[in-house]
């Protein structure tokens, strides 16, 4: 029993006697400000990007690092992307390290040992990711076994099915199409330029539908009648957004043009952000992650979510190992360790909730993008390993700290 | 001329923008039972947690006297040191510990080199149950307990601390009538002790029973303290709702039509002991327009017949037949019953109706996302206008749909229950134990509801074991008792004493 409850009604019912004028201000501004909060990942990021700047004179934001920060993080951001929505469902998956090692080590073999086209590997590759994630999500669905232990155990053995595969040595020289993965870039067709048009051609279209859809959704909103935020911080929102596009596609365009892991990056983000906040199955994870009970009762068939939940994880993991061998042309025994951690952290960085529920794709990609510029910035420093795990530990920490903190003080609990 | 365990003056507790309690005061006599009313979110909760220290010193204004000492606790442990010992409604036992090391958690009796002293700690608890009527071995787990043994071991454990004033908060909402006066009695056997008692409760005639003063909060503010004498329901339901609620039940004129559902035969067996029968050969139906009651104590198998029936959600080796306006259905899956028109409203919003970290918009369209789905996607925007009507029409206290459930009172938090249900358009609602926890007022307006849904030609079964409750809103009545039906009331001939004699009815041993 709550004694607040009639609070939220009582504030608005006490905003109407105050003056008009005050009102729209502190109302404006209580929004920002609660969108500021919202969004303190965001604000984390850019924290995290500006001391980074200056503690490498300016290294961190230049256009090679720029466009190596993407391509040695893709793989973990791809995994952060299957994770969070693991995390959401109130579940942990322990083994995406292994199994993107064992995809990696599979693919060594058809696309090298056996000389299968680059493609025909690819798929094959991912498809067996999709199995790995289909034989786990069995166990953690149908059978009841807590996802952390299934996972432990996937852990150990596709990690040592990797060994078995790759019979103790490192399976290198994949052909170019495979490779493209990792390291390929598109770049304008007509030549050397010192900025490459395609690039900031891809960005400005970006932004246009980003902006297109903004006004869009809004106008949608308006028109059903539901608050939106004030018009100035709306449009000072996305000219935010806009520079902070066009400055990153500068960036790659004065560098390589676009590194293919971005592209698939941003295909993934896309296509998971609808997923996650506009189709059944997404608010049907989130449903079960807020209370399994209540979700059944409402005839949610949480077993067939939860399966392919660990499908999709497999096949994501599936793909993070094929961008990870292609970006080191190389499938090694020790590949991927570790990514599991990278992973969990971007995600609950990113703002998921431990107990289920709450997160987001763009907070999973926030917080992995944080760890990204953390462990860059700090290799660029010359910082040795030791440390960069270290201040990664305690980032994790503080990052979960200030989140219950948050909740607490908005009387979550 | 008793005098005063416990003065709280001029109690004021503020939250950011809500003065949750003002000026309050409240006098305590020493070894009486007094207590305290008020519909949910009154404040009676903020003012007990003030008392126990939840709410520490210096947040509040006011003085607290207890014992003619101005107190001023900075947590529970203080207020427990001083013997004020409060039970709260959620019951705070350690479910895989034994009865003993529950009652002595914390507090442990130790020997030499600070070892704890199993056959003290065990002897001790033993007298501490025989003094709460409670014969259960202390080694037992609590576990094994039923709620109401429970709530024994939580008093148990309050006069291992020395007790001397117990603050009961709602310590019957989840106990079975005769659980519940077993506990009734206990309380009245302390006041024998000279352990005062302040008891909050919504039961009003549970309160006029065992209490010597009653106390009525509303809106923060103490509205009047009654004596004994001169407490009766209505002046009570007065103070608490501020105005007189001419009928506690709205009036219904039923339109009964054709028969729209039958169940025959259905058969259930208890999921972890597939020996044990929990639901043994139910036949009901209920009509169109019509109001049908289910009245059993606690573990008669009310809940486990609704749950078994819809989509199998409990129970094993299920048989029997379900019927919609004569045509057999099935309903295995939760999805499957839905589909086939139930819906089923749990007594236990909270851990089976609502996603509480979600927002209203999100909990009322769980159930029938597929109505909002257009292109594979769900229309965001139909979503909150759908949400938006069931705030207005269902009356939902929020600022706005986007608002996070949890933060609900239990009242409202059962009309967005209800909304989910009525979204996915369903023929037949089975409402299990809708008002329970919740206040006067949100009661009428869900009985409204209750009988909207009926005059739109809906079939409403209602499981209840408040039998006021049934008697004033049903067309008629089942009981059940050991998972069987004993008897079928129609409105008419129903009374408390045959509607009990029912749910009492055992079954014949041989």
């Amino acid at each position: 029993m709550s004694d607040l409850e009639t609070k939220p009604a009582d504030d608005t019912a006490a905003g109407g006697r105050v003056n008009p004028v005050d009102n729209k201000f502190t109302r404006s501004l209580s929004h920002v400000l609660s969108d500021l909060g919202k969004n303190g990942i965001f604000i984390a990021l850019i924290l995290v990007v500006v001391v980074f700047e200056i503690l490498t004179n300016g290294v961190l934001l230049r256009p090679q690092n720029v466009s190596n920060l993407i391509v040695q993080n893709g793989y973990i951001l791809i995994l952060a992307i299957g994770m969070v929505m693991v995390i959401v469902a109130g579940h942990i998956d322990l083994s995406v390290g292994s199994v993107a090692a064992f995809v990696g080590a599979l693919s060594g073999v058809f696309a090298v040992s056996m000389g299968l086209p680059a493609w025909l590997a690819i798929v094959l590759s991912l498809a067996i990711g999709a199995l790995v994630g289909a034989w786990q999500g069995f166990w953690i669905a149908y059978v009841g076994i807590p996802a952390f232990i299934v996972t432990l155990a996937g852990m150990l053995i596709f990690r040592g099915l990797t060994l078995v595969v790759l019979g103790n040595q490192n399976i290198g020289s994949f052909p170019d199409f495979y490779r493209a993965l990792g390291n390929g870039f598109i770049t304008d067709v007509f030549g050397k330029l010192q900025v490459d048009p395609l690039t900031i051609g891809v960005a400005i279209i970006a932004i246009v539908v980003l902006v297109v859809q903004s006004i869009r959704t809004r106008r949608g909103r308006q028109s059903y009648g539901q608050a939106v935020e004030p018009l100035g911080w709306f449009i000072a929102k996305l000219v935010l957004v806009t520079a902070a596009v066009l400055l990153f596609a500068y960036a790659l365009a004065t560098f390589k043009g676009i590194p293919v892991t971005l592209i698939v990056l941003a295909v993934l983000i896309l296509i998971y952000g609808i997923v996650m906040n506009r189709s059944v199955f997404g608010r049907h994870i989130y449903a079960i992650g807020g209370n399994l009970h209540a979700a059944e009762l409402s005839g949610i068939k949480t077993r067939i979510v939860t399966f392919w939940l660990f499908v999709n994880m497999g096949f994501l993991a599936g793909l993070a190992g094929l961008v990870f061998t292609a970006r080191l042309n190389l499938a090694g025994p020790k590949a991927g360790d570790g990514f599991e951690l990278e992973a969990i952290s971007a995600a609950f960085i990113g703002g998921a909730a431990v107990t289920g529920g709450v997160g987001t794709i763009g907070g999973a990609i926030v917080g992995g993008l944080i760890i990204g510029v953390l462990n860059n910035g700090m290799s660029i420093m010359g910082i040795g390993i030791e440390w960069q795990q270290a201040v990664k530990g305690l980032v994790l920490l503080l990052a979960v700290a200030f989140d219950v903190y948050n909740k607490r003080r908005s009387g979550g609990r | 001329m008793t005098t005063n365990i416990l003065e709280m003056r001029n109690i004021t507790k503020t939250f950011p923008g809500v003065k949750a309690l003002q000026a309050v005061t409240l006098d305590v006599a020493r070894g009486e039972v007094h207590a305290i009313c008020g519909e949910n979110g009154a404040g009676k909760s903020t003012l007990m947690k003030v008392l126990s220290g939840v709410y520490p010193f210096g947040t509040y204004d006011g003085d607290i006297v207890f014992e003619n000492e101005t107190v001023e606790f900075r947590d529970i442990r203080d207020s427990e040191a001083k013997g004020i010992v409060i039970i709260h409604q959620e019951l705070a036992l350690s479910p895989y510990l034994s009865i003993a090391e529950n009652i002595f958690l914390n507090n442990e009796i130790k020997g030499p080199f600070g070892l704890i002293d199993w056959n003290k700690t065990n002897t001790e608890a033993s007298k501490l149950l025989a003094r709460v009527g409670l014969r259960e071995n202390p080694t037992t787990k609590v576990l094994d307990l039923g709620v109401g043994k429970q709530q024994l071991v939580e008093i148990a454990k309050a006069l291992s601390k020395r007790v001397k004033l117990l603050i009961l908060d709602e310590p019957t909402a989840a106990l079975n009538d005769e659980d519940s006066d077993h506990l009734l009695d206990l309380i009245l056997s302390l006041k024998g002790q000279n352990i005062t008692s302040i008891i909050i409760s919504h039961k009003l005639n549970e309160i006029k029973k065992i209490s010597d003063t009653v106390t009525v909060i509303r809106d923060g503010k103490a509205i009047e303290t009654i004596p004994k004498l001169d407490v009766t329901e209505e002046r009570i339901i007065k103070d608490m709702v501020g105005r007189d609620l001419e009928h506690r039940y709205p009036d219904h004129t039923p339109h009964i039509g054709e028969e729209i559902l039958r169940v025959e035969n259905w058969t259930a067996y208890h999921p972890q002991d597939p020996t044990r029968i929990m639901v043994d050969n139910i036949n009901v139906n209920v009509k169109r327009g019509e109001i049908v009651g289910i009245a059993g104590l606690m573990g008669a198998g009310r809940t486990e017949f609704a749950m078994s029936l819809f989509g199998r959600s409990y129970g094993t080796k299920i048989s029997g037949r379900v019927f919609k306006h004569g045509v057999e259905i099935k309903t295995r899956t939760v999805s499957e019953a839905i589909a086939n028109g139930l819906a089923y409203a749990t007594e236990d919003r909270k851990y089976y109706g609502l996603n509480l970290i979600e927002d209203i918009k999100r909990n009322i369209s769980m159930a029938s996302l597929s109505k909002l789905e257009r292109g594979g996607l769900v229309d965001d925007n139909k979503e909150y206008e759908v949400a938006d009507g069931y705030r207005k029409s269902m009356n939902i206290k929020a600022p706005s749909v986007l608002s996070k459930v949890g933060k609900l009172s239990g009242g409202n938090q059962q009309k967005v229950v209800l909304s989910k249900w009525i979204y996915s358009d369903p023929d037949v609602l089975i409402l299990d134990e809708p008002t329970r926890g919740i206040d006067v007022g949100a009661k009428y307006e869900i009985y409204t509801i209750i009988n909207r849904l009926a005059a739109e030609g809906k079939g409403v079964i209602v499981i209840s074991s408040e039998l006021p409750e049934l008697l004033g809103i049903c067309d008629r009545i089942y009981a059940i008792a050991e998972g069987r039906i004993t008897g079928e009331v129609p409105i008419a001939e129903a009374t408390p004493e045959t509607l009990i004699k029912y749910m009492t009815m055992e079954k014949e041993r041989i």
